[in-house]
């Protein structure tokens, strides 16, 4: 999976920041953060963040507990207004802008604590991340005309169709706060791509699966791209999962970026193996 | 001017009297994380009881009060162990309407028991009126009473919290509960001490409120008790003396809206204070402001 | 499609209820069998329906406290009974029907209009604070109301603020309320606003627009995420509530001779929270049943009356504990997983 790239073409024609596979090459990144930075109270919880990502990449954000990863995502998707520097998506600068219109531009999330709409159904879910892909207003719903029932006939089977990625077609009726926890994650991935977003972030997808689960969720990942033609940016712990399917890898300490590269530079980077990797090895 | 320094002595005064519910209402939501909403009825239930004691069964008027205080503390104890605390794992939703309930049950309760017809409050201070300025200024006896209780009160409850190790337990948990489980703090029985002491200063700002306006009904609570609330939210919830600025500032906003404005507005007034705080400065006066975690 | 199906049949059984119910009291009004205090009953217990089902949309499935339903309903009332006034004594519209039209529409824009200048402020607080701000407007909205002074005469209405010398006839006297009401609204009138409510909240809850608002209601930071705006969806509940409440008060207002802004103090916003709870948060065939026997039962039970409201404090408080406590939560889903009959249905949707 992984791309191998050489010093040169990290170079052009993107910023040096960015670690992009060859097949972006010349396209216009999805995401550049330029000197990104937020202070909670004189703490700086990230400072100066510097990452491009390619339209069509996977890359992973890692670092120890409490290094500012999740910051970053809430910094992505606008949840936090950075205290310095820039997030431009697809070239748009986001200054200002509020979660959802950052949705709008492109950007979907995952959670790290899964935050499902509990009480409704897995249908239901999904039909929420159509939210603003079919669109009709209250009074066309209260009236019943004619395209509401054309639109909620298109939701229902775009809803199954995404649904379908991970299998979870049949579970289309269940409450979702009743799924198992490894479905629960998927169906956040689903629920996610079905807001047509062009970059996906996925915070902690692996979390408290086995690793067999993590193996299939390894796959999908990387299909999800494939098919959809988009840029995932993910946080993980799973290092197999990050080594084998991250292009790019970026390692957050303390807020600070410590190294960037791809996964075998990552894994020989003496600073990452100190701070990081050195005691995951031990485990 | 003598009219306006009378106002404004009033409005202390008052403004005292929201001060002592707000504490109650303060406490409870710093500590429990909850809107007590049957707070102001245990004021009634304390000026109700107050007064059975010194007109049906004799007692002094002090004692009355004391009488009062003992039993509004168990009854914020039973009511925060039967009705709050199953709830503690519940959303803020179910546990305002229980609270909700629980000050209707008192109402309800109070009006079988006392019928609606108000009773006549006789007041238990006996300190005469302060005459100044050559008799054109005067100063009730139960005003001067209500404003020095507030200070002592004031002083002995942040005392209270800043030194003994009780009142630390207190603050941890408003801090964070679970650390503070941890660490090894009996959570619950400090919960149930704030809602216990909540409840006895109800009890005080109760006879002291009917003291002033002796009109006591079943329903004698529920503004006052709201207004309280705004008090405390006004100065900032979960601070001790946010409540006290919260209260004496809603105090004389009060009193003067009703001498100046309108009579009719007063009420309207007060809330008006209310959500004009909440939308410029929600967490108050001298809150702490809150993050969300994403 | 077996869920949707399910969902299709229970709005069909809340429908074919209210229009059961509607037959058989029109049916026995007629052959003369019900008592005369039941029959003046018949107006209020629509509004009351009307309410609770407003209001569960609100709390149900907006999932937000609002204390200040009455409010929207007083505001409704006395703009329903001064357009009525307004029509008869200045426009000479003799018309009932039209009138109580006129007059229920009149009601719902006021009301919504007053909805939306509340929710701005208030959707942006949360949980408590919202509820206590809702209770403080329902409450403001009494005392400006108290205030406030129309008189009609042939040149059109006047309005005074606390000024009582007007010119005409008084349709609104300050604290005294509205008097001289004529009276015109009807049981048929208060069955169609039944149904239209039912219409709207059901349809509503089970479209887009429904689907943004529970999603909010269930994790507000996950449905921003997903690109919907919130405080959209929020005023689009809160206004919808308000709007119907405000229906609801006028036929209310037009039910009687004099409407003073007491009848919908705070206790009544309490009132139809009990209708709400005590149907079940989110059911809307529960609150129907809720509200109509909880308005019919103290009039049958006249000896339960002095005790209605120490009860509805307790059972709000026992609905409440045995809803929301993990041990008899678990307890009861067991018992209904093991109940043929009693097994609720999937989602948030309303029943």
């Amino acid at each position: 999976m992984t791309t191998k790239l050489n010093a040169n073409t990290r170079m052009v024609p993107v910023p040096s920041d960015s670690i992009v596979p060859e097949r972006d090459l010349g396209k216009r990144p999805i995401l550049e953060t330029r000197h990104l930075g937020i202070e909670f109270g004189g703490l700086k919880a990230v400072d100066d963040f510097n990452l491009t990502i390619g339209p069509t990449e996977i890359a992973g954000l890692i670092g120890p507990n409490g290094a500012g990863k999740t910051t970053v995502f809430n910094l992505l998707t606008k949840v936090y207004e950075p205290t310095s520097g820039t997030v431009l998506i697809n070239g748009r600068d986001t200054h200002r802008m509020t979660v959802t219109q950052a949705c709008r531009l492109g950007v979907a999330r995952t959670f790290q604590n899964i935050r499902l709409f509990d009480k409704m159904t897995v249908e239901d879910n999904v039909r929420i991340g159509l939210h603003n892909q079919i669109r009709y207003g209250m009074m066309t719903g209260i009236l019943r005309l004619p395209a509401f029932w054309q639109k909620e006939k298109r939701q229902h089977e775009q809803a199954l169709d995404l649904l379908s990625i991970f299998d979870m077609q049949d579970l289309a009726d269940v409450t979702a706060g009743s799924l198992p926890y490894g479905a629960q994650r998927r169906l956040e991935i689903v629920r996610a791509l079905a807001t047509n977003p062009s970059l996906l972030l996925l915070d902690e997808p692996a979390a408290g699966m086995n690793p067999h689960e993590t193996e299939e969720l390894m796959r999908n990942i990387v299909r999800i791209r494939d098919q959809f033609q988009i840029a995932v940016l993910l946080i993980e712990h799973d290092m197999r999962l990050v080594m084998g399917i991250c292009e790019g890898i970026c390692v957050l300490n303390f807020g600070k970026v410590i190294a960037k590269g791809t996964a075998a530079e990552i894994q020989n980077n003496p600073v990452v193996v100190e701070a990081y990797l050195g005691k995951q090895k031990e485990g | 001017m003598m009219s306006f320094l009378s106002y404004l002595v009033n409005g202390i005064s008052l403004g005292s009297v929201y001060a002592i519910i707000a504490l109650g209402y303060t406490m409870v939501y710093g500590i429990a994380k909850m809107l007590n909403f049957a707070h102001g009825d245990v004021i009634m239930v304390g000026a109700y009881i107050s007064f059975c004691a010194t007109q049906y069964w004799g007692l002094s008027p002090l004692l009355s009060v004391v009488v009062a205080m003992l039993v509004c503390t168990c009854l914020g104890i039973v009511i925060e162990r039967f009705a709050y605390k199953p709830l503690r794992q519940a959303t803020s939703l179910a546990v305002l309407i229980t609270a909700i309930g629980m000050s209707y049950l008192l109402q309800n309760a109070a009006l079988l028991i006392f019928g609606a017809n108000p009773k006549v409050f006789t007041s238990v201070v006996s300190i005469p009126s302060l005459s100044l300025f050559g008799g054109q200024l005067l100063i009730s006896g139960e005003a001067l009473v209500t404003i020095i209780c507030n200070v002592v009160i004031m002083v002995g409850l942040t005392l209270f919290t800043a030194h003994t190790k009780t009142g630390k337990a207190m603050r941890v948990v408003s801090e964070d509960r679970g650390a503070a489980e941890l660490m090894g703090i009996n959570v619950n029985a400090t919960i149930s001490l704030t809602f216990a002491i909540g409840s006895a200063l109800a009890a005080i700002a109760g006879v002291l409120m009917c003291s002033t306006y002796p009109t006591l009904m079943p329903t004698t609570g529920s503004m006052p008790g709201i207004k309280a609330f705004t008090a405390a939210v006004f100065g900032g919830i979960g601070s001790i003396p946010g409540a006290l600025l919260g209260g004496l500032l809603l105090g004389v906003i009060e009193i003067f809206g009703r001498a100046y404005i309108s009579t009719e507005l007063g009420d309207a007034l007060v809330f008006a204070v209310l959500i004009i705080v909440l939308l410029v400065r929600p967490t108050g006066l001298l809150g702490k402001p809150v993050r969300e975690k994403v | 499609m077996k869920l949707k199906q399910r969902k299709f049949l229970n709005n069909l059984i809340t429908y074919a209820m209210v229009v059961a119910a509607y037959v058989i009291c029109t049916l026995l009004i007629n052959g003369g069998q019900m008592s005369r205090s039941l029959r003046g009953q018949m107006v209020p217990i629509c509004c009351w329906v009307v309410m609770a089902v407003s209001l569960n949309l609100v709390v149900g499935i907006s999932g937000e406290l609002s204390l200040g339903h009455a409010g929207f309903m007083s505001v409704g009332a006395f703009s329903g009974v001064i357009t009525s006034g307004w029509l008869l004594n200045s426009l000479q519209m003799e018309d009932a029907t039209l009138r109580l039209v006129i007059a229920i529409v009149a009601g719902g824009i006021l009301a919504g209009i007053a909805g939306v200048l509340i929710g701005i402020p208030v959707l942006r607080l949360r949980g408590d604070y919202l509820a206590i701000v809702t209770l403080a407007f329902g409450e403001i909205i009494r005392n400006v109301l108290n205030c406030v002074y129309v008189s009609v005469d042939a040149d059109g209405l006047h309005m005074g603020f606390l000024n009582p010398s007007l010119p005409g006839t008084l349709l609104m006297n300050g604290p005294m309320g509205a008097i001289g009401v004529k009276k015109i609204a009807t049981f048929a009138a208060g069955f169609v606003l039944v149904m239209l409510t039912l219409v709207v909240v059901l349809n509503l809850s089970s479209s887009r627009s429904g689907r943004a608002i529970m999603a909010i209601r269930d994790n507000r930071i996950a449905a921003e995420s997903m690109g919907v705006p919130v405080t959209k969806y929020k005023m689009m509940a809160f206004v919808t509530a308000a709007v119907l409440a405000g229906m609801a008060g006028a036929l209310y207002g037009l039910n009687f001779s004099t409407v003073t802004s007491d009848k919908f103090k705070f206790d009544q916003s309490i009132n139809v929270l009990v209708f709400v709870v005590l149907g079940g948060i989110g059911s809307v065939r529960g609150s129907v049943i809720a509200a109509a026997l909880l308005t019919v039962l103290p009039e049958l039970l006249r000896a339960f009356s002095e005790y209605r409201m120490l009860v509805y404090a307790i059972v709000l408080i026992l609905v409440m504990l045995a809803t929301n406590n993990p041990l008899l939560k678990g307890w009861l889903n067991a018992l209904r997983e093991h109940l043929p009959f009693g097994r609720k249905q999937k989602g948030g949707e309303p029943a």
